[in-house]
């Protein structure tokens, strides 16, 4: 069979079961464009490389599938970067096709050549300049098995015009063998059973879930875990969900903004059981005082995540599910004694941390942004897909939206990439057409991908985007505000548009509030509407996010208001 | 903790790029590299990096982790006790006036080295050997006067059981 690169390019892609690309064509893609036109892979058209990057990172998470973009050479690939950067640091599974100049002009500085193998290497989990279309079947083959397996992440391929319009005789790659790269799933058991004996032994227990138990679907175990050992659970920023935020043993959000409850845990517990997290310095504040009293036992598949940036007493190597499912097994051999008596001291000291210092705030005649969060969380009975911009607003959904369910919360925790939060939705959306998905939005945030409205529009997708409107780059006003003197230098964005009008022009429904007994009704009518919708809610403009712990300070010292 | 030094005996995939990924992964993380050196192996798909690094325990056991995490990477053994040879070669342009040309052939004799190549005023000197070696060399030839110099990097392999 004779078959040119776009149309070998096309059938593996129908046999990797992608149904969806997120792309921007250009010159040296016209042919793969060409033959995709001719499949049923639905081809979603962004109005920007960066927004296709987060469509398809936003479809990934909502679905568990591989993420899938298209994009030219040269602006088009470097457009792509802080995209893929932003799935690299969260570990989302995606490919990245871009397009090259052929390649004898490669090395040329050819019009729009970029060497984008080069650029994307230390933010891809690994990538491909493909030069033979003999090799395209198996590097794309390659490339789906290492985006999906082991720690996930985004793989980029760069396709010269000649290798995707090269017509050569077609035969199906053999079996896919990468003989330096398999991951390990399969935790040692020697390592569990110590951490049986450590869990068996300790007082005041937590467990400490990250992105990674959503990554290995293992959000059932974790919860088993918590219930059959009575240990309160807190999550990274990246683990909302896995276990529900209505549970009893739910402690809230650690970190630079956790609970209060969860951050005091960290201080005072002698065993830390740490599922697919990285103890990123977010959550542990300075490092040699985080957690003075625990041992901790700390499960990833990387091997890299632990032993990086704290001790551990247990170290093990493998797949969160797989681990959970085995210490779960473990631990009902085990007799853990009575365990309501055992665990009533701690959990009490936790319950009395959670009535001293609750997450709160003010309520004025002014709108709260965390009202118009508890309001959206009631209406949506918590059931949204909520995904965030970066900031203030992100904060404030993670502690007042409650997660219950895993795939729910899509955010740019590692990287912090403002303008993620609506072409994350817009992925959301496709991969999950009968859900309700939210972006809740800051103002500065929203305009960094705003033209991705247009998108939503053209597809008819009913994503709602909540702007928590302070007129401010709140979040590092909010730094400003507490250790700059209040000098708000660069912070102040009162030019925005007029975002009513601004949705009316994308054909969108615009809303506003601006007193909190609007903030319902805008949310009832905004959320109820077959369309696309901004509700534009002007909130106070210089609240603050509370709990915080200061960059480099003890996460126990924290500041409440 | 105290940095050491340390051999890290590194298999990777022969294709190119993949010797950018690997100091790529140094330079990034702030890891240092003090030599270098990579060719084939007897397996033409397959080449050898070794590598010498300074760190202390646990960096370089983040530095074997992170360098397993890469693709290419197929093995990676860190050279450590009396387990393993270790070479290194150097050329040496040593400045030679009449005065001095006797001992520096001298030296040469001492250290079984070869002179390869020989100028009215200079001496290139082939030295092989451990770091010991090089070291002494080299501080005896310094008063005399070194022009310039290219050393290989360490390379080493493990030993086999005796
Ligand atoms: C692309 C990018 N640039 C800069 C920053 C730094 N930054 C973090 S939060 C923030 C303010 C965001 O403002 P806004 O979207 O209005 O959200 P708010 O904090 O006001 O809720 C900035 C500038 C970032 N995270 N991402
Ligand atoms: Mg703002």
């Amino acid at each position: 069979m004779k078959l040119t690169g776009a149309q070998i390019l096309m059938k593996v892609l129908k046999e990797e079961g992608v149904d969806t690309i997120f792309g921007f064509p250009g010159g040296v893609v016209i042919d793969i464009y060409d033959e995709l036109a001719k499949t049923d892979i639905r081809h979603i058209l962004v109005r920007h490389e960066q927004g296709a990057v987060h469509a398809a990172d936003g479809y990934a998470r909502a679905s568990g599938k591989v993420g899938v973009c298209l994009v030219t050479s040269g602006p088009g690939a470097t457009n792509t970067v802080t995209g893929i950067a932003c799935a690299y640091m969260d570990s989302i599974p995606m490919v990245i096709f871009t397009g090259q100049v052929p390649t004898q002009l490669i090395g040329n500085d050819a019009f729009q050549e970029v060497d984008i193998v080069g650029i994307t290497r230390p933010c891809t989990k690994h990538n491909y300049l493909v030069k033979r279309t003999e090799d395209l079947a198996r590097i794309v083959k390659e490339a789906f098995i290492i985006a999906a397996s082991g720690r996930p992440g985004p793989v980029l391929i760069d396709l010269p015009k000649d290798v995707s319009n090269t017509k050569i005789t077609y035969k199906a790659p053999k079996r896919i063998e990468m003989k330096s790269y398999n991951p390990t799933y399969k935790p040692n058991m020697k390592q569990l059973h110590r951490a049986v004996k450590l869990i068996k032994n300790s007082k005041k227990p937590i467990v400490f879930a990250g992105g990674g138990v959503v990554l290995s679907r293992g959000s059932k175990e974790l919860t088993e875990l918590a219930h059959k050992t009575r240990i309160p659970v807190t999550c990274s920023l990246m683990g909302l969900g896995v276990f529900p935020g209505t549970d009893p043993l739910w402690l809230g959000m650690i970190g630079m903004h956790g609970t209060y409850r969860a951050n005091m845990c960290s201080g005072e517990c002698d065993l830390i059981v740490a599922v697919g997290v990285r103890f990123d310095d977010r959550v542990t504040g300075k490092t040699d005082t985080f957690a003075p009293n625990a041992k901790v036992v700390h499960i990833d598949i990387d091997p890299t995540s632990i032993r990086k940036n704290i001790p551990v007493a247990v170290p093990v190597v493998g797949d969160c599910k797989i681990t959970l499912g085995l210490l779960n097994r473990l631990l009902d051999k085990e007799d853990l004694g009575d365990l309501k008596k055992k665990r009533k001291k701690w959990l009490d000291q936790i319950d009395q941390w959670k009535s001293t210092t609750p997450l709160a705030y003010k309520q004025k005649n002014i709108i709260k942004p965390q009202y118009v969060v508890e309001k959206l969380y009631e209406l949506t009975k918590g059931e949204a897909i909520i995904t965030t911009e970066v900031g203030q607003n992100q904060m404030w959904a993670a502690q007042y939206y409650h997660f219950k369910k895993p795939n729910h919360f899509i955010t740019s925790g590692g990287l912090g990439v403002m303008g993620f939060g609506l072409p994350a939705a817009i992925g959301a959306q496709i991969a999950c057409p009968k859900k309700l998905v939210v972006d809740i939005a800051g103002d500065g945030s929203i305009q960094m991908n705003i033209q991705e409205m247009a998108t939503a529009e053209q597809y008819g997708l009913p994503v709602k985007i909540v702007i928590l409107n302070n007129q401010y780059l709140g979040m590092v006003r909010q730094w400003q505000e507490l250790f700059y003197g209040k000098r708000y230098s660069g912070t102040v964005m009162e030019h925005a548009p007029d975002f009513v009008k601004l949705a009316e022009a994308y054909g969108a429904v615009g809303l506003r509030a601006t007193k909190p007994e609007e903030v319902e009704p805008v949310l009832i009518e905004g959320l109820s509407s077959s369309k696309t919708v901004i509700m534009d809610f002007a909130v106070e403009r210089e609240e603050c996010v509370y709990p915080m712990v200061p960059a480099g300070a003890p996460i126990t010292e924290m500041l409440l208001a | 903790m105290t940095e050491q030094k340390h051999i890290l005996s590194i298999l990777v995939d022969n294709q190119p790029g993949v010797l950018s990924r690997i100091a790529g992964l140094f330079s990034g993380r702030g890891y240092n590299i003090e030599s270098l050196s990579v060719a084939e192996t007897m397996d033409p798909l397959v080449s050898r990096i070794t590598l010498v690094t300074m760190a202390d325990t646990p960096v370089v056991e983040q530095i074997v982790k992170q360098l397993h995490k890469l693709i290419n990477v197929i093995k990676v053994y860190e050279l450590t006790g009396a387990n393993y040879v270790q070479r290194e070669m150097a050329l040496i342009k040593v400045q030679a006036k009449p005065e001095h040309r006797a001992e520096i052939l001298r030296i040469v004799d001492i250290f079984r080295c070869k002179v390869v190549d020989v100028g009215q005023g200079h001496y290139t000197l082939e030295v092989t050997g451990d770091e010991g070696k090089m070291d002494a060399i080299l501080n005896l030839l310094k008063p005399i006067g070194i022009k310039e110099i290219a050393k290989t990097g360490i390379i080493a392999l493990f030993r086999e059981q005796k």
